[in-house]
C-alpha cells in the first residue's frame, strides 16, 4: 500500500487557518448575506410591491460588453468543440467525506452540486454521456453506466451517500478505465474526480495506472475538497485535465460547472467524424407495438428506426436490428445555435434618433414597444446590421441570450438570400 | 400592457398570439377560399375576446416574404371607424391585412424569386416570443400567453435552424406552441413544436367547421386544458432538414465536432471545417457486439457469473443470449 501526499495531514496546523479567517471575516454563513446586501437592489412601486431597482442601462451595457469580448473570441480562433462526451463522475466518499468543513457535510454538499452539474452537462451536451462512480472503503463501485438520462443518474446517486473507509485513486481509476475503452472512436474519454481524501490507498504502482489512462487519451479532472496532492496533479498534468481546491461551496459551484461546457477538442484526442444517425418518428398516442429494447407490448409512445422500422422506446439508443444509431433530432437541434449565433446589434446614437430625416421607427421591431421615454424623448435602442430593424434593449438581450434568431432577419426573405 | 392593480389576473385569463398564414401561393390553390377562412377566425378571435373580458389577442401575419403584427386588442382604442356596423376588431384587423398582404406582394415582386411555396413561420414566431416576452416583463400580474399557429403551406427547410430556436425559446420560458394545420400533409415543424413546448397539433379533417374545431380545440385556456379530452398526438415526425441542400430526411450524417447534419457523406465538415478520419463508418455495427448488460447473467462460455461487466451478446436479433464474458472469451 502506498499513501501519496504532498504534505503530511497535520489537522491541527489547518484548524488554526481556519478559526483565524472565521475571526476575521465573520462565520461563513454570515458572509454570504453581508457581501450580498440583496435588501438594497429593492424599492416599493407604486402599489406597494416589491420590484428590483431600475438598473436597465448598467445592466445593458455590462451585456453588451461581455457580447462583444465573446464575439471577437470567436473570431480570432473558431474553437471546435467536441460535443460528444463520455464523461465519468466520480465521487469520493471515504471517511473524509463526512468531514462539516463544508456546511452540512462535504458529503452533502457534493451531492447537491453533482445533481445541478449533471443537468447542466446534459444541457450543454445533449449527445454526451455520464456515469457515475464511487469510492468507498477502499474500493470503486460503479454507480451508473454510461447514460444519456439525467434523473437515472441523480436517482441513483441520491440514495448512496454514506461514507466510510479510505478513498483509492487507482482503483477508481481502473475501474472507469475499464468502461471509457469501451466507447467508440469519435467520443472524448473524460473523468472528473471530487476527492475529499488527502491520502490514497492503493493495491498496486498508481503510476502505471496513470501511463495507461494517458496512452488510452482519458482526460482526468480532478476537484479536491481539501488541499492540493502531489498525485492528483501528476494524474491531471499527464492526462490533460485540470485540477482545482474547492474553497467553500460557492467556489465548489464554479469550479464543477466549468467542465459543463465542452472542453476545446484536441485533434489527436477524438478524431473528427461522421456518423451515421436516423431520426425516428414518434408514434401516435395509443398505438400498440412490440418494442426491441424490453421485448414486450406496449400502448403508445415509442420510435420507429426508420431504417428497419422496428420500434424501441427510448431515445437516444442504437436500433437491436440494424445497429443505426437512432437520435430525436431536437437533440442535435439545442445546440445549433452555438454555430449560428445572431451577430452584436448596433446602438443607436441619439443623434440619429432625433434626425427628422432618417428618423428611425418609435417601435421595437420585435415587441411593439415604444421606443421613446417618457416624455417623447428616444430611449436607448439597438439596430440589427443586417435587416436594419430597431430593437428595445430587452428585446436585444433575450434575442441574444435565449432566443438565438433576429426576428427582422426571419421575417425578411430577401434579407436572408443575401 | 396596461397592468394596474385594479386588474385582476385569474389562471384562466389567456393572451394569445395567432400566427396567421397568409401565403398567397397556398391559397390560391387551396380547396378553402382565404375570405372564408378569415370569417371562421375572426368569429374564433371574436370568442376568445368574449370568453374573459380580459383575455388579450395580437395577430401577426405570416408571409411569404415578411411578417407583421396586425392586431393587438390591448393597444385597439381608437372607437369609430368608418365601417359602421362592424366590430373594431374585424376592421381594424381587415385594414391592415389588407395593407400587409399588398406589401407583401411588392416584397415579393421586388425579389424576384417567382412562386414560394413556404411561409416565413420563423419570423412570426419570434415576433411572437418577443412580444410575450414583453408581457413577461410587465410585471408579475400578467395573462397566460400562448401561441396558436393557423398554418396552411408547407414547411421551409431552410428555416429548420431558426425555428428549432425558436421552440427550445418557447420552451424554456414554458409558452405552449399550438398548431391548426389546414395544409394536406401533416407538418414537421409544427408537429415538433407542439410535441416540445406542451401544445396541441391538431389538423381538422373538415374544414366548412373550421371555427367549431377551432373553439373546442384551442379556445380553453391552459388552466382548464387540465380538465379536458384534448386530440391525442397523432405520432410526431421527427426528421431533420440537412445543412447541405436544405432537404428534409430522416437519416443522415452527423459531423461529430459541430453536430452538423449531411444527406450525403462528405470529406470536411462544411460547417466548423473538421476534416473527417474514417469516411462515415457505420460505428454502431462494432459496438453493438458489446454490449451492457444490466443484470446478472452466466457466461456460457467460462461459467463464470457475470455481473454488471461487459458481456458479449450474441448478434443475431432473434437470440441475443449471453455467448461469453471477457475471462471466458479470451480463453476460448
Ligand atoms: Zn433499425
Ligand atoms: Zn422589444
Ligand atoms: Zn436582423
Ligand atoms: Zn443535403
Ligand atoms: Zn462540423
Amino acid at each position: 500500500m502506498n499513501t501519496y501526499a504532498e504534505r503530511p495531514t497535520n489537522g491541527e496546523v489547518e484548524e488554526d487557518d481556519d478559526e483565524d479567517e472565521v475571526t476575521g471575516n465573520g462565520r461563513a454563513w454570515e458572509r454570504t448575506y453581508a457581501e450580498d446586501r440583496s435588501w438594497e437592489s429593492l424599492q416599493e412601486d407604486e402599489s406597494g410591491l416589491l420590484r428590483p431597482i431600475d438598473d436597465k442601462a448598467i445592466y445593458h451595457s455590462q451585456y453588451r460588453r461581455r457580447l462583444r469580448a465573446l464575439a471577437s473570441t470567436a473570431a480570432v480562433s473558431r474553437i471546435q468543440k467536441g460535443l460528444i462526451r463520455y464523461l465519468y463522475v466520480v465521487v469520493d466518499l471515504s471517511k473524509a467525506a463526512s468531514e462539516t468543513d463544508f456546511r452540512p457535510s462535504r458529503r452533502a454538499v457534493v451531492g447537491k452540486q453533482v445533481e445541478a452539474f449533471i443537468r447542466e452537462f446534459f444541457d450543454q451536451n445533449p449527445l454526451s454521456h455520464i456515469g457515475l462512480a464511487t469510492i468507498k472503503d477502499g474500493i470503486a463501485y460503479s454507480l451508473t453506466e454510461l447514460g444519456g438520462s439525467p434523473e437515472s443518474h441523480i436517482k441513483a446517486l441520491m440514495g448512496k451517500l454514506e461514507c466510510s473507509g479510505d478513498a483509492s485513486l487507482q482503483n477508481a481509476l481502473e475501474l472507469v478505465h475499464g468502461y471509457l475503452n469501451q466507447i467508440p472512436s469519435y467520443g472524448h474519454r473524460e473523468v472528473l474526480l471530487l476527492y475529499s481524501a488527502l491520502s490514497t490507498c492503493d493495491p498496486g504502482d498508481i503510476m502505471e495506472t496513470i501511463q495507461k489512462c494517458k496512452k488510452d487519451k482519458i482526460r482526468c479532472s480532478v476537484i479536491g475538497l481539501a488541499a492540493e496532492m502531489f498525485i492528483c496533479k501528476h494524474l491531471c498534468q499527464e492526462t490533460g485535465g485540470t485540477y482545482t481546491i474547492a474553497l467553500d461551496e460557492a467556489h465548489f459551484k464554479e469550479l464543477i460547472l466549468e467542465h459543463a461546457p465542452p472542453p476545446p477538442s484536441i485533434a489527436e484526442y477524438a478524431t473528427a467524424n461522421l456518423i451515421k444517425m436516423g431520426f425516428p418518428q414518434r408514434a401516435a398516442e395509443g398505438s400498440i407495438a412490440i418494442c426491441t429494447c424490453h421485448e414486450e407490448a406496449k400502448v403508445g409512445g415509442g420510435y420507429t428506426c426508420p431504417r428497419c422500422k422496428v420500434r424501441v422506446c427510448e431515445l437516444p439508443t442504437e436500433c437491436r436490428i440494424c445497429g443505426l444509431t437512432l437520435i430525436s433530432s431536437p437533440h442535435l437541434a439545442r445546440s445549433y445555435h452555438h454555430l449560428f449565433p445572431v451577430v452584436p446589434f448596433d446602438e443607436v446614437p441619439p443623434s440619429v434618433q432625433n434626425d427628422p430625416i432618417r428618423r428611425s421607427p418609435s417601435t421595437c421591431f420585435g415587441c411593439q414597444q415604444s421606443l421613446l421615454n417618457p416624455g417623447n424623448k428616444p430611449g436607448l435602442s439597438v439596430t440589427c446590421p443586417k435587416c436594419k430593424q430597431y430593437f428595445c434593449i430587452d428585446c436585444d438581450i433575450y434575442i441574444h441570450e435565449s432566443l438565438h434568431n433576429c426576428p427582422g432577419c426571419e421575417s425578411f426573405r430577401h434579407s436572408k438570400a443575401e | 400592457m396596461a397592468s394596474g392593480p385594479s386588474k385582476l389576473y385569474a389562471d384562466d385569463v389567456s393572451l394569445l398570439v395567432v400566427l396567421l398564414d397568409t401565403n398567397p401561393f397556398f391559397w390560391s390553390t387551396f380547396s378553402l377560399q382565404f375570405s372564408e377562412f378569415l370569417s371562421h377566425v375572426l368569429a374564433f378571435l371574436n370568442s376568445i375576446l368574449l370568453l374573459n373580458q380580459l383575455n388579450q389577442i395580437v395577430v401577426i401575419a405570416t408571409g411569404c416574404s415578411s411578417c407583421s403584427y396586425i392586431y393587438d386588442s390591448s393597444s385597439d382604442s381608437n372607437p369609430g371607424s368608418e365601417f359602421g356596423n362592424m366590430p373594431r376588431l374585424y376592421s381594424n384587423l381587415l385594414q391592415k391585412l389588407e395593407e400587409f398582404v399588398a406589401r407583401d406582394e411588392q416584397l415579393l415582386k421586388a425579389g424576384k424569386q417567382g412562386a414560394i411555396a413556404s411561409s416565413l413561420l420563423s419570423g412570426s414566431l419570434s415576433m411572437a416570443l418577443c412580444y410575450i416576452q414583453r408581457v413577461f416583463r410587465s410585471g408579475p400580474l400578467h395573462p397566460q400567453p400562448r401561441i396558436l399557429c393557423i398554418q396552411g403551406s408547407p414547411d421551409g427547410p431552410e428555416q429548420y435552424v431558426a425555428i428549432m430556436n425558436a421552440i427550445f425559446s418557447a420552451q424554456r420560458s414554458t409558452v405552449p406552441i399550438d398548431s391548426c394545420y389546414i395544409g394536406s400533409n401533416n407538418s414537421a415543424f409544427l408537429q415538433q413544436a407542439s410535441y416540445i413546448t406542451g401544445g396541441i397539433y391538431y389538423r381538422p379533417p373538415q374544414l366548412d367547421g373550421l371555427f367549431q374545431y377551432l373553439s373546442t380545440v384551442f379556445a380553453t385556456d391552459l388552466y382548464s386544458r387540465a380538465f379536458l379530452r384534448l386530440p391525442k398526438s397523432v405520432g410526431v415526425d421527427f426528421r431533420a432538414s440537412c445543412f447541405c441542400h436544405k432537404q428534409t430526411i430522416d437519416m443522415g450524417y452527423v459531423c461529430s465536432v459541430c453536430l452538423s447534419i449531411f444527406c450525403e457523406p462528405h470529406k470536411k465538415c462544411s460547417t466548423c471545417g473538421s476534416v473527417f478520419g474514417q469516411a462515415q463508418l457505420d460505428v454502431a455495427s462494432e459496438a453493438s457486439r458489446k454490449r451492457m448488460a444490466s443484470d446478472t447473467k452466466w457466461c456460457s462460455g467460462s461459467n463464470d457469473k457475470i455481473g454488471t461487466g461487459i458481456v458479449e451478446v450474441c448478434v443475431k436479433s432473434a437470440c441475443r443470449s449471453v455467448v461469453g464474458c471477457f475471462t471466458g472469451f479470451l480463453g476460448m
